[in-house]
């Protein structure tokens, strides 16, 4: 491990040292990440999942003194977007924002810190990171059948003048059998700070669990997710992820199902400029027979941004009649953008039917010319087409407030685009 | 019906084994000790009376070997190597120079003529052109490898008379040391990655191909791979170098006798092409996969790179991958020169307990180069079949061109198909496609053929080869047929 990631790790160890009396919840579970942390270590590109995503810039921070809260910060505005919402500030709830439905059970992780089972710590080190040092998060369970309509969590990240914040938010979210419910979950902040949010997810038989992601966090900002979902017999695990900010993200989703004539979606779109790099990471393991499993990833990158997309799928025995499929498309709109891209495929069952296809290139000069001759002005014409090849994914989220929301944010990232490239 | 065939079919009634290529034969050998170390490597270079500066190199590459980590990311698990437990030379005794058949060792024929090397005569590895009136000679020249030696080249005068130069390698360090110094390690260096830096240390023998400018080779060349003495490992080095405007096909086949113990295999290949060249490389690789149960076998660890080095240079990698229990081999283009192509054909077939993970890599860095990958992959038995490629689109490659495919076949629910490709672009104005499928034999495809009266084998091979039809009819048409061929044979015991 290179020294800055070493003084990296250190200085998130130190920081669980310093705050390990005030924590929440079982110390002897984030005594154990801890360990994991340590012997792993932030990430390098070594590991090969983390190849293509540096964490060097984010090591180069000094978490050791950051805050955990800001008082009386200026916040950014929340989106436009009805219902009711969960607000989290720096990464806790604060309720005199927050307005809860009464269609479903909300606690705080403050209130009610369990883990759960996860993945292996060692393995995701920045999974391990969270339990570390998680200190709230919200925990939402729906009852069997009901339709809890939709709930909006936002994370807030407050101007912090000079100093570095991190919060490690954990949420839980449980759909017992039958029940439905819409999660609008949206990232923006000021700043220079770390969101590292882990989600635990499980999804009971014919429930319904639509998640749709903006992060859309500060240019300076570190944003590392990663969501854990399980999904039973027929149920289905719907996620959109559309990523706008941050210097250094990654959205990494694990999904399983679990029961038979499940369905997971995860799609993704990413637009990014300047010297950002985001990184959309996808498990998807067929683990009962029948299941389905849908993927379609969008890059668009101009400046030297770098796009990623790992995405596998993994096809268990027991697993006959699997379908999955996984598309992943770049479009790179300047020289020195750059794509990597990995779809996997591991596949242990012989009755199935997977693929997966990549394309990487530039926009299309008949497509452009076409709209040209017919007195679009380049701009425009080269909006329309980006919007077009974005569409394939936006059009998988139905839910109509949060499409116009996602809508209006690709509007706005065009136009800054625009505005810096005139 | 092709010679290749023909000695198939011969070969196969002769042995009742599953392994239609099994068997040993008895020559006195000149082996070393086991082990391996600074001195087995001095006494390598000591018994072909090499130059000071190939030792050199080959003491450099093993200080390199030494500091390095044996890799572990490949899909394949395998008891540890013991690299002291290796003969690391074992070469037939030579009479000095054999000049006619006779004096070529008989049981070396015999071992021949149980392989079925595509050679029209036996007479031929002598050197000896047919007499007058008989059916021509067809127009390959064998450079056969028996174990670490190549003990006869045929066609060596009338390629010469050419200007092409193919002779073994050890050969070409006395003859040619101003063409091997210069290219010898110039794709793959010493130090490129662990079994290539064991190959540099302690390679034997291997071939060593020149086409000068402007020169169509005027036959294809073909090199017989055979893993013979018990407990040698073999470390083939191949250069093969075509300058400006030359093209040349060379075919490589490889089948080794049955044995119990695991052998490793770690070869290095080196093609370079000059502006306008083609270099167009064929591989059957049919070497002891192990038996049923996965005891013995082979260990294919290869390190196989083209430089395209040139302007409009090409170079097309043919692969059919049906032996070994392991096999790790990726052969590559860098595809540097402008408007440069690199193509890779891969059929990969495993079996029982075997496991490959293969694939390619295609490094475009000059513009306008383009690249063409299509790989089949076959998993049958308990067997583990992995596509492993990696694209790479470097800022420079203006208007570069990929376009991949790779299908998978599984066959029965005990055994694995894994496709792990990485793509990576850093230039907007190149294109890259990219589409894998995963499927199993389709029942309708099935049912028509059995429908017609074809057994359920018969119908699987039919399917399997229709599955394969895009790589295998780039295969030079002697090679087509023994691809087939191997195919069903590797497939026996696994449909029913």
């Amino acid at each position: 491990m290179s020294a800055a990631l070493r003084t990296g790790t250190e200085s998130f160890l130190a920081r669980f040292e310093g705050l390990r009396a005030r924590l929440p919840g079982d110390l002897v579970a984030r005594q154990a990440a801890a360990e994991a942390f340590r012997s792993a270590g932030l990430p390098t590109v070594r590991d090969e999942a983390w190849k293509y995503t540096s964490l060097r810039p984010l090591a180069d921070n000094d978490f050791r003194e950051a805050l955990t809260s800001v008082e009386g910060g200026s916040l950014p505005k929340i989106p436009a977007i009805e219902g009711p919402r969960a607000v989290f500030v720096d990464g806790r709830l604060r309720e005199d924002l927050s307005s809860l439905p009464d269609t479903l059970h909300f606690t705080r992780f403050a209130n009610d810190p369990s883990f759960g089972t996860l993945s292996r710590p060692d393995q995701q080190p920045v999974v391990a990171l969270n339990t570390m040092l998680a200190e709230d998060g919200a925990v939402i369970s729906v009852a069997e059948g009901v339709d809890a309509g939709t709930l909006v969590l936002v994370s807030l990240a407050a101007e912090t003048e000079g100093r570095s914040v991190t919060f490690h938010p954990r949420h839980t979210i449980r759909l017992a059998e039958g029940a439905k419910l819409t999660v609008v979950e949206l990232s923006v902040g000021r700043g220079r700070y770390l969101h590292n949010p882990v989600f635990s997810i499980e999804v009971a038989s014919d429930a319904t669990l639509t998640h749709i992601r903006l992060q859309n966090e500060a240019m300076e900002a570190f944003h590392l997710a990663t969501i854990y979902a399980t999904v039973q017999s027929r149920g289905f695990y719907d996620a959109f992820t559309l990523t706008l900010g941050g210097q250094v993200s990654r959205a990494e989703f694990h999904a399983r199902l679990v029961g038979p004539n499940a369905t997971v979606h995860l799609n993704a779109a990413q637009l990014l400029g300047g010297k950002q790099v985001g990184d959309v990471t996808t498990v998807v393991v067929h683990d009962a027979p029948n299941c389905a499993s849908r993927q379609t990833v969008k890059n668009v990158l101009t400046d030297k941004a770098r796009g990623v997309f790992q995405g596998r799928i993994e096809v268990e025995r027991i697993a006959q009649k699997t379908d999955g499929y996984q598309m992943s498309q770049a479009l790179l709109l300047s020289p020195d953008a750059e794509i990597d891209c990995k779809p996997e495929l591991q596949i242990y069952a012989d009755d199935v039917k997977c693929s997966h296809g990549a394309t990487i290139g530039e926009l299309d000069d008949d497509q452009l010319f076409y709209l040209r001759a017919r007195g679009i002005p380049e701009q425009e014409a080269r909006s329309i087409l980006i919007r077009a090849f974005l569409d394939d994914a936006l059009q998988s989220v139905s839910h109509e407030g949060a499409h116009a929301l996602l809508e209006q944010a690709i509007d706005g990232w065009w136009q800054r685009q625009s505005a810096s490239a005139a | 019906m092709a010679a290749v065939a023909e000695t198939l079919d011969t070969v196969q009634s002769l042995t009742g084994s599953g392994y239609k290529w099994g068997f040993e034969t008895d020559i006195e050998m000149d082996v070393a000790p086991k082990g391996l170390n600074e001195d087995t490597i001095r006494m390598i270079s000591a018994r072909k009376a090499e130059p000071e500066w190939l030792l050199a190199w080959r003491l450099k590459a093993y200080a390199a070997w030494l500091n390095m980590v044996e890799p572990d990311w490949a899909k394949v698990g395998y008891p540890k190597i013991d690299y002291q437990d290796i003969h690391y030379y074992a070469a037939p005794k030579k009479k000095p120079g054999p000049k006619s058949l006779d004096e070529v060792d008989p049981e070396l024929l015999k071992t021949y003529a149980k392989l079925g090397i595509p050679l029209k005569e036996q007479a031929l590895l002598a050197g000896v052109e047919p007499a007058e009136g008989d059916e021509p000679a067809r127009n390959i020249a064998v450079d056969a490898v028996f174990d670490s030696v190549s003990v006869a080249t045929t066609f060596r005068k009338s390629l010469y008379e050419a200007g092409v130069i193919f002779c073994p390698i050890s050969e070409a360090v006395h003859d040619h040391p101003d063409l091997v110094r210069q290219y010898l390690g110039s794709v793959v260096p010493a130090g490129d990655n662990y079994f290539a830096a064991l190959n540099s240390a302690v390679f034997t023998d291997g071939s060593f191909v020149f086409i000068p400018k402007g020169v169509r080779c005027p036959m294809e060349l073909s090199t017989y791979f055979r893993i013979n003495a018990k407990n040698t490992g073999q470390f083939e080095r191949t250069l093969i170098i075509a300058e400006e405007g030359a093209s040349v096909s060379y075919l490589e086949g490889c089948t080794a006798p049955q044995r119990d113990e695991n052998q490793l295999h770690a070869a290095v290949v080196e093609l370079v092409a000059l502006d306008d060249a083609t270099i167009k490389y064929s591989t059957v690789q049919n070497w002891y996969p192990g038996d049923a149960n996965g005891k013995g076998g082979i260990y294919n660890f290869v390190t196989k790179r083209a430089a395209c080095r040139g302007a409009r240079s090409k170079v097309s990698w043919t692969q059919v991958e049906t032996g070994s229990a392991i096999t790790w081999k990726y052969p590559s283009c860098i595809l540097q020169g402008e408007d440069s192509v690199g193509e890779f054909y891969s059929v990969a077939l495993t079996n029982n307990r075997q496991q490959a993970d293969t694939g390619t890599k295609m490094i475009h860095i000059g513009k306008g180069t383009r690249s063409t990958i299509v790989s089949k992959g076959i998993s049958a038995g308990r067997s583990d079949n992995t596509y492993r490629g990696l694209v790479r689109i470097l800022p420079k490659a203006h208007g570069a061109r990929n376009f991949t495919q790779c299908d998978s076949l599984l066959i029965g629910d005990q055994c694995g198909a894994h496709t792990v490709p990485y793509i990576e672009s850093r230039n907007a104005t190149a294109q890259v496609e990219h589409e894998a499928t995963t499927s199993k034999i389709n029942d309708d495809q099935l049912f028509y053929c059995r429908q017609r009266g074809l057994s359920q084998e018969d119908a699987v091979g039919l399917i399997v080869n229709g599955f394969c039809k895009d790589v295998l009819k780039e295969l030079p048409m002697e090679f087509a047929v023994e691809a087939q061929k191997l195919l069903a044979i590797s497939l026996e015991g696994s449909v029913g």
